[in-house]
């Protein structure tokens, strides 16, 4: 036998995980720094911190740019590429895949078929539900449909507590197109000012951020991600197998739901306030695993924290790119995050479960 | 002490075990033996609280059914006949997945330790998934291991619920993981283990059930059980057992005439 002492533990991935979370704090402060700099007016974020700090009251233009424009757009792009990447994450982790996505597997379609409908249908419901509700209504009306298309696809490609990864992939395509079509015969029998509202909803981006979304979504995708972190333990669990997971202590059906839960509730709110982003969920957690490692307990934290950056980074890259215009984030998320997506696809050829 | 009074499992309309009655002492190991298709599987499942039984398993005098399942996991370590790992973990990480936290020097001197006892401290950096067969099945051994390190802790006896665990190892790993589950066992805990090799069984167990269709057929010492007239009932075949004289050396290998051979040194 060996003595232990011979064997260096030469890279603990489990260290560079935590000094990652450290990292990743100081990447996702100077993006946010960045993004509250940058904009279309010109206004600069340093000429008003001077200003303050030399005791100057700020200019009108400056309050509005800054405070009603720029900072709701920051928080909101904060929690809703955290709320992507974490749901990415805790969706590959129940899936036992990383290619499971809520964009990818019809969950978004079906959060985005539950806001549309909020949109053109709220109008026929009882009055009371709807001021009962008020601005929450269409988050909520997307976290049911993101619910129920994560469970359907769940009962579908899961059988005895193994995910056929093709089953899963096939099913997402089809609840995505029926998702899709149902969207379609909404926005059809809509009149026009919920057209005006669909538009807006529809374009993928963070361009209407006020602070009324930021008070809608941020409560909502904040209680997802503390849920989600207590998942760390039970996902790592699950990669053993269900019957595994349970052996080990984990309680799996308990776990499995409040893990559908999570992904329905992130993605819901997401796609409520800022359409269809696609990639983050992908592309985030694979970069980490890669960096250090699939373990979900320093995982989920890091998704967060770089999930929140990366938008935030494309938010800024589709603000500039053809300024004073401005680019639909999904398109600057789906330019970088496509190709990484293949990338994965062709590393993984050659691996049994694909 | 692990009891099972009266398990029936239904699988899909099929009575896969019906009415077994089943015990286990901390201290000893058992082993449990029969034909393919026979139950083995399925009553282990059934001991870890995996499949839907009717009748009760009583382990260490509690109802499993009672137990949230990481008061279970507290108790007993399960290693299946196969597994499966998604997402690429590293040996070390897969030891420690088991453990209730893998940060602290001590979990970690658990985790190297088990890994240490199967033979693979070296590999610990290694990705599970690149090795081999037998290798990941040690690992995986050493993960259940970990889990329940410490064979009595509090005055309880904890138990190792193996299903196979020898089966794709080689003759050497096959002794080694052998002593491993004997020296848990002599240690206070308790063993339950699914064989196909009935040489080993005889030179390790120290009570042996023998399963046939979904009922126990036996259940004895390795003396009263392994048998010609029980060995030849149960697997269906004609069976010759060997007792070699105390000083002889023992033949391993079954007749060329369609004999199996069993010997019965240890005994
Ligand atoms: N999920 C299931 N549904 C239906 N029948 C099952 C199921 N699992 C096992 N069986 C059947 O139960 C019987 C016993 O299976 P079990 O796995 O317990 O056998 P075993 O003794 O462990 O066999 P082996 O030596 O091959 O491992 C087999 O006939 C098998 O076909
Ligand atoms: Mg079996």
């Amino acid at each position: 036998m060996v003595s232990l002492s011979d064997v260096p533990l030469t890279k603990d991935r489990f260290q560079t995980a935590r000094a990652a979370h450290l990292w990743l704090v100081l990447l996702l402060v100077s993006v946010s720094v960045t993004s509250l700099a940058v904009g279309a007016s010109g206004t600069s974020l340093w000429g008003a911190f001077a200003k303050i700090l030399s005791g100057q009251s700020l200019s009108q233009m400056e309050k509005v740019v800054l405070w009603d424009i720029r900072a709701p757009r920051l928080l909101l792009g904060i929690s809703v590429g955290a709320a992507l990447a974490v749901a990415g994450a805790v969706m590959q982790g129940l899936f036992r895949n990383p290619l499971a996505d809520p964009g990818l597997v019809g969950v978004s379609a079906g959060a985005g078929l539950g806001a549309i409908s909020a949109i053109v249908l709220g109008s026929t419901l009882p009055i009371g539900i709807v001021a009962l509700a008020g601005n929450a209504l269409i988050p909520v009306a997307a976290f049911f449909g993101g619910w129920l298309s994560t469970i359907v696809l769940y009962r579908v490609a899961t059988r005895g507590g193994r995910t056929s990864v093709a089953t899963m992939l096939l099913a997402g395509i089809a609840l995505g197109a029926l998702a899709g079509a149902l969207s379609g015969i909404l926005v059809y029998i809509a009149d026009d000012r919920q057209l005006r509202d669909l538009t807006f909803w529809g374009l993928g981006s963070l361009a209407g951020a006020t602070w009324g979304k930021v008070a809608v979504a941020a409560p909502i995708i904040l209680l997802s991600i503390l849920g989600a972190f207590t998942l760390g333990r039970g996902l790592n669990g699950l990669a053993l197998g269900e019957v595994t997971a349970h052996h080990i202590g984990i309680p799996v059906q308990r776990m499995k739901n409040l893990s559908i839960l999570v992904v329905a509730a992130a993605t819901g709110a997401a796609v409520a306030v800022s359409g269809g982003i696609g990639f983050i969920g992908i592309v985030v957690p694979h970069l980490l695993r890669l960096w250090t490692g699939p373990d979900h307990r320093t995982l989920l934290i890091n998704a967060a924290l770089l999930g929140a950056s990366l938008l935030l980074l494309a938010d800024v890259i589709s603000r500039v790119i053809i300024a004073p215009a401005e680019l639909p984030i999904g398109i600057v998320t789906a330019v970088l995050g496509a190709p990484v997506f293949l990338w994965i696809l062709l590393r993984r050829r050659g691996m049994v479960d694909l | 002490m692990l009891i099972a009074n009266d398990i029936t499992v239904q699988l899909g309309h099929r009575t896969i075990l019906s009415n077994v009655n089943f015990n286990a002492q901390p201290g000893t190991v058992t082993a449990i033996v029969g034909p393919n298709g026979s139950g083995k599987t399925t009553l282990l499942r059934a001991l870890s609280g995996d499949v839907d039984y009717s009748g009760q398993v009583l382990l260490n005098g509690c109802d499993t059914r009672q137990l949230k399942s990481w008061e279970l996991a507290a108790e007993r370590a399960v290693l299946p006949q196969a597994s499966t790992l998604a997402f690429p973990f590293t040996v070390i990480e897969v030891v420690r997945i088991g453990l209730q936290s893998g940060t602290s020097g001590e979990t970690d001197s658990v985790a190297m330790q088990a890994l240490n006892l199967v033979g693979l401290p070296h590999y610990a950096n290694r990705f599970f998934q690149e090795l081999s067969g037998g290798e990941q099945q040690r690992v995986q051994l050493a993960r259940v291991l970990a889990q329940v390190w410490d064979p009595v802790l509090d005055g309880t006896p904890r138990w190792l619920l193996l299903d196979e665990p020898v089966a794709s190892l080689d003759i050497g790993h096959q002794l080694q993981i052998m002593d491993i589950a004997r020296n848990f066992a002599h240690a206070g805990g308790g063993v339950i283990t699914v064989m196909h090799d009935l040489n080993l069984t005889a030179l390790y167990a120290d009570s042996v059930a023998v399963l046939a269709h979904g009922s126990v057929l036996a259940h004895d010492s390795p003396m009263q059980v392994m048998t010609d007239a029980i060995l030849s009932k149960a697997y269906e075949c004609s069976v010759k057992v060997n007792t070699p004289p105390p000083s002889g050396f023992t033949y391993l290998l079954p007749h060329s005439a369609g004999l199996a051979t069993v010997s019965q040194d240890s005994l």
